[in-house]
C-alpha cells in the first residue's frame, strides 16, 4: 500500500515538467498565432525591417534571427578550442588529483549569474574591443560571442570529457597493442570514437548560447539590422523580446509579435535538442553502452 | 486561467465584505509615461489611506481620455493635451474635461565629452535619428561616423522623443536600442562619436548635455517650456477634482508626491 503511494506521488512529480512542458508551448503558440492574422508568416519570418511601434508597426524578424545566429556561431567558434581543448588535457593530460581541482573549477563558470558576465563584457571587453579594433563602438556581435562563448565552456567541457570517459578501454589498449603512440591513439581512435559525444556537447552549448538573454541584451549592441560583420552591433531574438515585452501592451499587436519571436526560437533550440539526443543515442549504440 | 480570474473574484468578493464598505475607489488609466508616476503615488498613498483603492491602468494617452469622455475613470492619465474633438465630446456627454498639469517630461540629448560639437537644433536631431545626416562633420563636428543611441522602442522616453524631436519619423534601423537610461548614458559615456538621449534626471557628469535650439536644458527651461525637447504630463479629471480623486491629485502635488515625480525621472513642478 505504503509503495503504491510512494509509486503515484514519484509519477506525478515525474510528469509535472512534462505538464510543465505543454503549458508553455501551448501558451507560446496561442499567444504567438494571433500576430499572423496581421502579417504573413513569411513576411514575418523573413522581413527586414522591425518597427513594432511605429505606426503602421513593421514585423519583420530576419535581422533578429540573423543576429541570433552569427552570435551563436561565434559563440560556437569561442567555446568549442576551449571546451574540447580543456576536456581534453582533463582526460588526457591530468592525474585523476589534478582532474579532480580543475573541472570544478571551470564548472564554477557556469554558476556566475548572465548578469555579472553582461557586466564583464559591457566594462571589461567593450573599450577591449573598441581600442584593438578602432571601432566606434565595442557593442557588437563579436562582443556577445566571446562573452556567451566563454560562459558555455562549461558545458562543452563537461559534456565532453563525459564522452571521452566513455571510450573503452580496451579500445586504447588495442591502439597501443599495434604500436600506435599516444597521438595517433588520441586522433585516430579516442576522439572519433568519443566524436558524436562531442557533437553532442557542442549542440547544446549552441543551444545555451542562442537562448541566452541578459548578456546579449548588455552587450550586443542592439541595433535591428541585417550584420555583414562581426563587428557591427547586433539584436538578437532573446535581446529584442527581453527589452520590448515588459512594455508592450498586453494582447497587441507588438505583444503577440515577441511571443511569436519566442515561438520561432523554442523551435530552433527544439531542433537542437533532437539532434543531440540523436547523435548521442548512435554515440551509445557504437561504443556498445546501450540501445 | 479562468480559474484565476474566478478566484480572484471569490477573493476580492470575500474581501470586499471583509473590509466596511465605506472603502472608496478611484480608477486612473492611460498615458504610459504617466503610469509609473500614478502607480508609484497610488502605492504610496494607500499605505497612508486605509480603505483606499486606487486602480491604475496603462493603455496609452487616447485611450485613457476615451474612458473618462466615457465616464468609466476617474482620472485620465496624459503626455498631451486633450485635443479640440475630445474636449467637444466631453462636454456632449455632460462632462467638463479639467487638466492638471503634475510634471513635466525632459529629454536631454547627450554626447561624449570628447565631442567639439554642444549646441545642436532640434532639425539637425532629428536628421541625425532618421538617417538623413551621419557624420559628425555635417553637423559642426570633427569628420567621424555618428554612432546613433536610442532607448528600445516600447519605453515611454522613446515615445516622447518620437514625438517631440522626430516629428514621429522612424529612427534609423541601425541605432544602437538601450534598454535604460542608464544604459544610454553609459553608453554614450564610453564611445567617443555617441549621441544619446536620456530623461533630464539621468544626467550626470559623464556625459555632455547639449542645447537644443540653442536653449540649455534644465530644471528652469524644462519649466518654463522654453526647452525644445519637454512637455508636460496631466492627469484630467472631469470638473474640479473632488472626494478621493482630489486627495489623490493633492497628493501628487504635494512635496512627497513631487518627489515621486523626480524618482521617476521627470522634472517635478516646485
Amino acid at each position: 500500500m505504503k509503495e503504491r503511494i510512494y509509486r503515484i506521488i514519484f509519477t506525478v512529480l515525474a510528469f509535472s515538467s512534462l505538464i510543465f512542458l505543454i503549458g508553455i508551448i501551448a501558451i507560446l503558440f496561442k499567444e504567438g498565432l494571433p500576430i499572423f492574422k496581421k502579417v504573413g508568416f513569411l513576411s514575418f519570418l523573413f522581413g527586414r525591417a522591425w518597427y513594432p511601434t511605429h505606426s503602421p508597426p513593421e514585423f519583420g524578424i530576419l535581422p533578429l534571427i540573423a543576429a541570433s545566429a552569427w552570435v551563436t556561431a561565434g559563440a560556437v567558434l569561442v567555446c568549442v578550442p576551449l571546451g574540447v581543448g580543456s576536456a581534453l588535457c582533463l582526460h588526457e593530460l591530468f592525474s585523476e588529483k589534478q582532474r579532480a581541482v580543475l573541472k570544478p573549477v571551470i564548472e564554477i563558470l557556469a554558476s556566475i549569474p548572465s548578469v555579472v558576465y553582461g557586466f564583464f563584457g559591457m566594462m571589461i571587453v567593450t573599450p577591449f574591443l573598441q581600442n584593438v579594433f578602432h571601432l566606434q563602438t565595442g557593442l557588437c556581435a563579436l562582443n556577445a560571442s566571446l562573452v556567451l562563448g566563454v560562459m558555455a565552456v562549461p558545458t562543452v567541457c563537461s559534456l565532453s570529457e563525459d564522452a571521452l570517459s566513455f571510450v573503452p578501454k580496451s579500445f586504447r589498449e588495442a591502439s597501443y597493442a599495434v604500436g600506435a603512440d599516444r597521438w595517433q591513439t588520441l586522433t585516430r581512435v579516442v576522439l572519433p570514437a568519443a566524436g558524436s559525444g562531442i557533437s553532442t556537447a557542442v549542440i547544446l552549448g549552441m543551444s545555451r548560447a542562442i537562448g541566452e538573454t541578459m548578456t546579449v541584451l548588455m552587450v550586443a549592441g542592439g541595433a535591428a539590422v541585417i550584420p555583414h560583420s562581426f563587428l557591427e552591433p547586433v539584436r538578437p531574438m532573446t535581446a529584442a523580446i527581453a527589452a520590448e515585452m515588459g512594455e508592450a501592451p498586453m494582447a497587441s499587436d507588438h505583444y503577440h509579435a515577441l511571443f511569436a519571436i519566442a515561438m520561432v526560437l523554442f523551435l530552433i533550440t527544439f531542433f537542437f535538442n533532437i539532434v543531440a539526443e540523436i547523435v548521442s543515442r548512435r554515440f551509445r549504440i557504437k561504443l556498445g553502452l546501450s540501445g | 486561467m479562468k480559474f484565476f480570474t474566478r478566484l480572484g473574484v471569490l477573493a476580492s468578493v470575500i474581501l470586499g465584505l471583509a473590509v466596511p464598505c465605506f472603502a472608496e475607489k478611484i480608477v486612473i488609466e492611460g498615458s504610459t509615461t504617466v503610469l509609473p508616476i500614478s502607480q508609484r503615488a497610488a502605492e504610496v498613498f494607500m499605505d497612508s489611506h486605509a480603505g483606499a483603492d486606487i486602480a491604475v491602468r496603462g493603455g496609452g494617452s487616447g485611450v485613457g481620455i476615451a474612458s473618462l469622455i466615457d465616464g468609466t475613470v476617474d482620472i485620465a492619465n496624459a503626455s498631451r493635451a486633450m485635443k479640440d474633438a475630445e474636449v467637444q465630446k466631453t462636454v456632449d456627454k455632460g462632462r467638463t474635461p479639467k487638466a492638471n498639469v503634475v510634471a513635466m517630461d525632459g529629454i536631454c540629448v547627450i554626447v561624449n565629452h570628447s565631442n567639439g560639437v554642444s549646441a545642436l537644433t532640434k532639425k539637425q536631431i532629428r536628421d541625425i535619428y532618421t538617417g538623413k545626416v551621419s557624420n559628425w562633420k555635417d553637423v559642426g563636428g570633427s569628420d567621424a561616423k555618428i554612432v546613433v543611441i536610442s532607448r528600445d522602442s516600447s519605453s515611454g522616453t522613446f515615445e516622447a522623443f518620437g514625438e517631440l524631436a522626430l516629428d514621429k519619423e522612424k529612427v534609423r534601423a541601425d541605432a544602437l536600442l538601450q534598454a535604460s537610461n542608464q544604459a544610454v548614458a553609459s553608453t554614450v559615456a564610453q564611445t567617443p562619436d555617441a549621441i544619446g538621449y536620456v530623461g533630464l534626471g539621468y544626467v550626470t557628469s559623464s556625459v555632455k548635455a547639449l542645447d537644443v535650439d540653442g536653449v540649455k536644458a534644465s530644471r528652469e527651461t524644462v519649466l518654463n517650456g522654453r526647452y525644445p525637447i519637454s512637455r508636460p504630463l496631466f492627469m484630467y479629471t472631469n470638473g474640479q477634482p473632488k472626494g478621493l480623486t482630489k486627495e489623490f491629485i493633492d497628493f501628487i502635488m504635494s512635496a512627497e508626491g513631487q518627489k515621486i515625480v523626480e524618482e521617476e525621472g521627470f522634472v517635478g513642478l516646485k
